[in-house]
């Protein structure tokens, strides 16, 4: 079998990347679905103010999230 | 690189980039209207699409917010009624509980003109033929480092200039602790506005990114079953990218103002 070239390493590197990004996305987002709607569960009163904050945490953490994606391009991209 | 690209995709991939970086020419379709290119002592101010949809959308916030607000008594109606809902919302919900109420007011032009401007840009991209400014990581960077200024600007007005930065290192520090504590809360404060760059830059991005990817997976598979299933995806996902466009410009103005009101009340 030939050693891959530097390319296909960052393409696979980019791969896997892209899919850890995507699962630490969806871990932090859940977690913050789960708790907002439990949340609400407990106080339906409260519902508006949890819901605005769950959004709120969701870009943070989308952010996050894209971050790696951003790197995640560059090494396919390059 | 994109050559490289090219070849080993079979020549599709190269559509989606051509949708996402800046060009020397408006893009309408078939149509294509070359823009001027200008260079300003060795650097390259020429005109380009992103340019020109962020002009388009500052001539029509400007246009829009002085028709829609022109004096007509104390209750504004129709229009101007939205207006004042949006000022009033990041008057009341943003500046005031994070920067206090006195010093609100002064940067109150600086967190609006960044969620309007921010926002119509957005969702200037969402529309056929538009491209999205907000897309391309030089226009992100720049309103970052116009939030900076505003954030150095607020610290410095307020605790004086070298009183702002004795002020990001916790007191009742022992002495040997400051070699390390000074560059930490120097990458501190950097990394707030790369972080709203970034994150601007990324979200509206990876929305267009999907969507291209999805709709070129038809000319991919070159066979026209996967066209429903490939459009009511990408829909769902234009829909989703609208949402996020106003996620988007009101993260990005309350996390300008959160860092304003960090730097004006600097209480550790």
């Amino acid at each position: 079998m030939e050693t891959l070239a530097a390319e296909a390493y960052g393409y696979l590197s980019a791969g896997i990347g892209a899919g850890l990004v995507a699962l630490g996305a969806g871990i932090g987002i859940g977690r913050i679905g789960g708790g907002a709607v439990e949340g609400t569960a407990r106080q339906p009163e409260a519902a508006g103010d949890i819901r605005t904050t769950m959004i709120i945490s969701a870009a943070l953490i989308e952010g996050v999230a894209l971050f790696g994606l951003v790197i995640c391009i560059l090494l396919a991209i390059k | 690189m994109a050559a490289g690209k090219e070849e080993s995709g079979e020549g599709g991939s190269s559509f989606i980039l051509d949708h996402i970086i800046d060009h020397h020419e408006l893009h309408l379709g078939p149509l294509h209207i070359p823009l001027p290119h200008l260079e300003v002592f060795g650097i390259d101010m020429s005109i380009t699409a992103h340019l020109v949809m962020m002009w388009i959308s500052a001539f029509f916030l400007i246009v829009t917010l002085a028709v829609s607000t022109k004096r007509r008594g104390m209750v504004p109606s129709g229009f101007a009624n939205m207006i004042e809902a949006i000022v009033l919302f990041i008057r009341d919900d943003l500046a005031v509980p994070n920067i206090g109420k006195k010093e609100a007011d002064k940067f109150m032009p600086f967190l609006l003109t960044a969620f309007l401007f921010i926002l119509a840009c957005n969702l200037l991209g969402l529309i056929p033929f538009g491209a999205t400014a907000t897309a391309n990581i030089n226009v992100t960077a720049t309103l970052a480092l116009i939030s900076f200024v505003m954030m150095l600007a607020g610290g410095i007005m307020h605790n004086g200039l070298f009183g702002y930065f004795k002020g990001l290192i916790p007191h009742g520090l022992p002495a040997w602790l400051l070699p390390l504590m000074i560059p930490l809360e120097l990458m501190g404060l950097v990394t707030k506005p790369f972080a709203l760059a970034v994150r601007l830059f990324a979200n509206m991005t990876a929305g267009h990114v999907v969507i291209l990817s999805l709709l070129g997976l038809i000319f991919i598979m070159k066979s026209l079953l996967i066209a429903p299933v490939s459009v009511a995806f990408a829909l769902a996902i234009y829909l989703l990218e609208i949402f996020v466009a106003f996620v988007q410009a009101y993260v990005f103005t309350l996390l300008s103002a959160v860092f304003i009101g960090m730097a004006v009340h600097q209480e550790h």
